[in-house]
């Protein structure tokens, strides 16, 4: 396989990997997005299903991002972005908030990484050249009852697998991740391991497994992208 | 009802006391519920060789924050979940100063953070929590496996000062918190020795707050100070 044609393929942009997320999630189901690919779900759940976001500031059901003119200064979401004010919206501590995550209250949780593994260890904190690090609240999320489901780029800007046997950045948590969506495929964990069941439009699995660290076994019922 | 008047009259007075050497905490979540006016209380105050407690270390804006204690030389020691503007490129004072041995820090999860501040509050010993299993954060702690899942032995954190960011309050110390300005400002209020807060609205008497409103009982708080007009406000309006 030719890894330097394939660096130069077409891949999916990341409003495809948000729409394809966003399918997951269940109607009426509490979710909690990740900053990067996943803050861009939940302009894609589908018509007719509602899902209730979860801030780990201290909110649930969070509406969609305030106009610049209407900020208020008290309202901002895990991101710090400045949100509307909706009805239903509920306020709460940051103990609270974390119960909710971590007591499995939370259904969904769909999160960036640098490094996936084949048993399902997300590395997403730290990159091992950056100091103390960021540790935030991805952790908790990690070790939340519901899982992970996973939304990044297939490769790094070097083209390497963030798709790996074993991560080699330090890991968020172990066995956490569930499903794993990206630019160029939709992989699910299983327990004989990683599944391929879905593929970028032009792209073989033969080309999905070059460009990945870890083996995956190809569903037998493998498709195009399902939108 | 008899008590001793827990309102003082300026933010200085209300942080006069703080000593050398005491751990301090420091709520707020990306800008919100920050108790900036009596952390400029303590940088004039001038303290030093403070341990702060806070979900982040700091900002790269020019509002105070935890950040200014830190580039001020007064924190020897950081227990937060961030240490570092999210973006690679933002050299935060605390991560200069941490780099040049300056500082030092613990790293804890957000939500192992506000549990651990929460269990203070509580005079509990300790809880098992899944959180960082297998990771670098869990190395040297007690693990401990129930009902077949593994977890980590986490302990309470004290502090011997909360400084608090409060909407409104009443002179007992009862507070209400608007928004999600709320975020570890209550449980750091119910966690330290001495709980100084700053309020947006004026301190009213006691009975005039709705006492099925009240988010964290005057139990827990010592002192009280009306933001004044030439306050930093955030932006938010009195009486909002």
């Amino acid at each position: 396989m030719d890894l330097e044609s394939l660096a130069e393929k077409e891949r999916l942009p990341r409003e495809i990997i948000a729409m394809r997320v966003a399918k997951e999630l269940p109607d009426g189901g509490y979710v909690n997005l990740g900053i990067g690919i996943p803050t861009l779900v939940s302009s894609f759940v589908p018509e007719g299903r509602t899902v209730f976001y979860h801030s780990e500031s201290g909110i649930l059901n969070c509406g969609p991002l305030a106009e610049e003119d209407a900020e208020d200064i008290d309202l901002i979401n895990a991101g710090g972005q400045f949100l509307e004010a909706v009805p239903g919206m509920s306020f709460f501590d940051s103990a609270q908030a974390f119960a909710m995550i971590r007591g499995g209250h939370v259904a969904v949780t769909v999160l960036g990484a640098h490094q996936v593994s084949a048993n399902g260890d997300l590395a997403n904190w730290m990159l091992p050249q950056r100091g103390v690090g960021n540790v935030g609240g991805a952790m908790d999320l990690a070790a939340g009852a519901s899982g992970v489901i996973v939304a990044m780029e297939h490769t790094d800007r070097q083209n390497n697998p963030k798709i790996v046997e074993e991560c080699t950045f330090p890991v968020t948590g172990q066995g956490c991740v569930y499903l794993i969506v990206t630019d160029l495929a939709v992989i699910e964990r299983t327990p004989n391991g990683l599944l391929l069941k879905e593929v970028a439009p032009g792209w073989t699995p033969q080309e999905v497994q070059a460009l990945t660290g870890a083996r995956l076994t190809v569903a037998e019922d493998v498709r195009e992208f399902e939108l | 009802m008899v008590m001793r008047d827990k309102v003082y009259a300026t933010m200085d007075e209300a942080v006069a006391d703080i000593p050398d050497g005491s751990t301090v905490m420091c709520p707020g979540f990306s800008g919100v519920g920050v108790p900036r006016n009596l952390l400029a209380a303590v940088n004039r105050q001038g303290a030093r060789e403070l341990t702060c407690i806070s979900n982040n270390a700091g900002t790269t804006d020019e509002l105070v924050d935890v950040g200014t204690l830190v580039e001020a030389g007064q924190v020897k020691k950081m227990i937060c979940a961030f240490t570092a503007p999210t973006h690679p490129s933002v050299i935060s004072p605390f991560v200069r100063m941490y780099n040049e041995g300056l500082v030092d820090a613990e790293l804890v999860p957000q939500g192992t953070l506000a549990e651990r501040i929460r269990i203070a509050a509580a005079g509990i010993g300790g809880f098992y929590t899944p959180t960082s299993v297998g990771t670098e954060l869990a190395e040297g702690k007690e693990h401990r496996v129930i009902n077949g899942r593994t977890y980590v032995l986490e302990y309470p954190l004290p502090a011997d000062y909360a400084l608090i960011r409060a909407w409104k309050a009443d002179r007992f110390g009862n507070l209400q918190f608007r928004l999600a300005q709320r975020n570890f400002n209550p449980i750091m209020a119910m966690a330290a020795t001495i709980t100084i807060v700053e309020v947006e609205n004026d301190v009213v008497e006691i009975g005039e707050l709705d006492p099925d409103q009240v988010h964290v009982s005057g139990i827990y708080v010592d002192r009280i100070v009306k933001i004044p007009e030439d306050g930093i406000w955030d932006g938010a309006k009195p009486g909002l």
